[in-house]
């Protein structure tokens, strides 16, 4: 089954029009979603025609406003490459026009933009993913971001990542043991976002698709142990995980926005100690993000179920 | 962005945050014209770097003449301060806050951070000022009192009331330091600042309530829209190449060790760090060269990492997925032809046209160690730099 998406979401892209947008709409429909269109102001009215790497041309509207894209379209997904500056705004509209699911790509927001937009989001029905992130992929039928999907296999293992390639790593990992997916998701490497750890746990614990997830987190916050304490409380699945910047020194931000160790708080340590307390193994090293996996799948009885691939030499 | 203890007091000024009077000095000379221009019967001399615990470290002196103020001025300026933020290394004192002196009757914490557990600004107030907060935190957590603020209607009268009552602070000294909080939850917010911190908060013999430190961090997301904010850079208060990676767009951190990464993403990038360590290795710098990267980005970063004298070989780490093998090939051999390779570089690729990306090297006539994956690739750098 899945989270968040599957074959039959239909997207939009909130800055089709811009090289960026362009690229993934092209990337998101070379990979069998279901792109229908996408909102630039001012270039509604007009269409970006994609020639897609089997050679057939989509022709793909243009709206002015989100509300008017989802009306003419029925989409109940969109996903934003919109510049900074404007980004938080993107977000607000989308949330604005009622859709389920928005995935904000975007890095360099101001995190006092996203201060805002978490505060109008309340009550709303919609789901943020990002902003910061690679996006979301259930493989062999949905790709909305960034992420390449040639390295992904249909499986049942939950991928949950605040990284981008570091997640592509783990999933290289497990598709060459012929393990496969059930979704990935990047929640993003900012501090302030629009879905935590424990909010993506939480569905791949509802998912009965999803037999194991594997948890990326890094430096920064405390979300990693919130979720260590959650998943000791209610996940009924086995989860791994890997804390990257065990090395990394304090008081620096680390590319992305959330990874600073701060006050003292949210060193890998005292991540990969609470992950350990609370029952998840954590692999020692972003090489063993696969094996150790593979190891308490077998430990627990899963791995034939979990095995859907070829495992590669 | 960190700015000087002396930028922020200007900054929280502009909002009403009441301060010390003071001035910056360059020289001793400047430091004497300003004491006198103070004419205060006690001046502070203040060694301005971005660093705590310059107090400690010797870097904060009391004048009671003229004379004294010449003979601090001349101590700090120029000195080298270790404090505990500093590193070992220390950092040299450049400029210099002379500053009114204040007869402090109390000293008080005041912070503003960004909350992550909520997603909100938040006022964090104790009663224990002038220490480091972190200790406050870890021993008595109980004598920190925080105020979550609403965004959508700002730090609320009340809130800041129940945090100057919450301090004992002095009763009828509560409005000036509701006020003082108010204006300071403004200039946060106003100026997307990450922190805002004032340690301490004083409350003075002649009824004040002012900032005898303040300490203003700004997001770096959000420069784009504060040119004045910019403009109090200080770089030589920054790493030479970090500076020169930030005009490249480029994510580097320079740290102590002598392998040099370069990683396309940042949490692989942290990644590649932790691997390095985990097989006796020692990092030399993070560095994201990020999806986009193009030939001559890479190259750039590739020079930076070279400027480094520490580093004795390069390790790339590289998961091609809008980041092309070729165009991180491309790049690699480009540089090392242009600044010549007189150091051991291993390779690890993977992703989008990672065939063409390893013929290309393999082809490339240059010394470039091939790695099969991220361990292995870690292992023969550690190896070969030993």
């Amino acid at each position: 089954m899945s989270i968040l998406v599957n074959k039959d979401t239909k997207v939009i892209t909130q800055g089709i029009t811009g090289a960026t947008g362009l690229f993934h709409a092209k990337g998101a429909l070379d990979y069998g979603t279901q792109m229908v269109g996408g909102v630039t102001p001012g270039k509604g009215g007009t269409n970006v025609d994609i020639t897609l790497e089997n050679g057939n041309v989509v022709s793909l509207p243009v709206f002015n406003t989100v509300e008017q894209a989802v009306a003419a379209t029925g989409a109940t997904a969109s996903v934003i490459y919109v510049p900074p500056a404007f980004a938080a705004d993107s977000i607000m509209e989308a949330v604005d026009a009622g859709l389920d699911l928005v995935i904000c790509i975007t890095e360099g927001i101001p995190v006092l933009d996203m201060v805002k937009v978490k505060r109008y989001m309340e009550g709303s029905k919609t789901t943020l993913i990002g902003p910061n992130c690679p996006g979301v992929i259930t493989p062999d039928e949905c790709k909305i971001g960034i992420m390449p999907g040639y390295i992904h296999t249909k499986g049942h293992v939950g991928v949950v990542s605040r990284s981008g390639t570091l997640t592509y790593e783990a999933v290289h990992q497990l598709s060459t043991r012929g393990i496969g997916q059930s979704s990935a998701v990047g929640i993003g490497g900012d501090p302030v976002k629009g879905s935590e750890f424990i909010d993506i746990l939480s569905r791949f614990n509802d998912d009965p698709d999803t037999y194991a997830v594997i948890m990326i987190g890094e430096i920064g916050g405390t979300a990693e142990e919130e979720a260590a304490e959650w998943i000791k409380a209610n996940m009924k699945k086995p989860v791994v995980g890997f804390i990257g910047g065990a090395t990394a020194p304090p008081g620096k931000r680390m590319g992305h926005a959330g990874a600073i160790i701060s006050g003292g708080k949210g060193t890998a340590a005292e991540k990969i100690a609470t992950l350990e307390a609370c029952g998840i193994k954590v692999a020692p090293t972003p090489s063993d993000m696969g094996s150790t996996l593979v190891s308490v799948l077998e430990a627990q009885g899963l791995l034939e179920k979990c095995t859907t691939g070829v495992a590669q030499a | 962005m960190n700015i000087h203890e002396y930028q922020g007091k200007e900054v929280l000024k502009q909002y009403g945050v009441a301060v010390p009077e003071g001035k910056v000095a360059f020289s001793v000379d400047e430091a004497v014209e300003a004491a006198q221009a103070l004419g205060t019967p006690v001046v502070v001399v203040k060694a301005q770097i971005h660093a705590g615990g310059r107090g400690k470290a010797g870097g904060v002196k009391v004048a009671k003449n003229i004379d004294e103020v010449r003979a601090y001025a001349s101590e700090i300026l120029g000195k080298v301060l270790v404090t505990h933020q500093t590193g070992p290394e220390g950092k040299e004192v450049k400029r210099l806050l002379i500053e009114q002196g204040c007869d402090i009757k109390k000293e008080y914490y005041v912070g503003v951070v960004i909350d992550r557990g909520t997603g909100r600004v938040t006022m964090m107030a104790s009663e224990e000022g002038g220490t480091e907060i972190e200790e406050v935190a870890a021993h008595s957590p109980e004598k920190i009192i925080k105020e979550v603020i609403d965004p959508a209607i700002g730090l609320q009268v009340f809130q800041a009331r129940k945090l100057a009552y919450a301090i004992n602070i002095p009763s009828e000294l509560v409005n000036k330091a509701v006020k003082f909080m108010i204006a300071l939850y403004n200039a946060f917010v106003d100026k997307d600042c990450s922190i805002a911190e004032i340690n301490p908060l004083v409350v003075t013999g002649d009824g004040n309530v002012m900032a005898l430190d303040a300490k203003l961090n700004f997001d770096s997301n959000a420069l784009y829209r504060h040119k004045d904010i910019v403009a109090l850079r200080d770089l030589e208060e920054e790493d030479a190449k970090e500076i020169e990676a930030s005009k490249y767009d480029l994510s580097y951190i320079a740290l102590e060790g002598n392998i040099g990464c370069m990683v396309n993403g940042a949490g692989l990038a942290m990644a590649t760090m932790d691997i390095i360590k985990y097989y006796g290795g020692d990092p030399a710098n993070f560095l994201d060269v990020g999806g986009g990267a193009t030939k001559e980005k890479v190259t750039e970063a590739f020079k930076i990492i070279l400027s480094d004298e520490n580093v004795k070989g390069i390790f790339v780490n590289i998961f091609g997925g809008i980041m092309r093998c070729d165009v991180i090939a491309d790049g690699v051999i480009a540089a090392a032809k242009e600044l010549g390779l007189d150091r051991p570089l291993v390779v690890r690729l993977e992703g989008t046209n990672v065939e063409l990306g390893k013929k290309m090297l393999n082809e490339s006539g240059l010394n470039i160690v091939a790695a099969d994956s991220m361990a292995d690739g870690a292992q023969k750098i550690v190896n070969l730099v030993k």
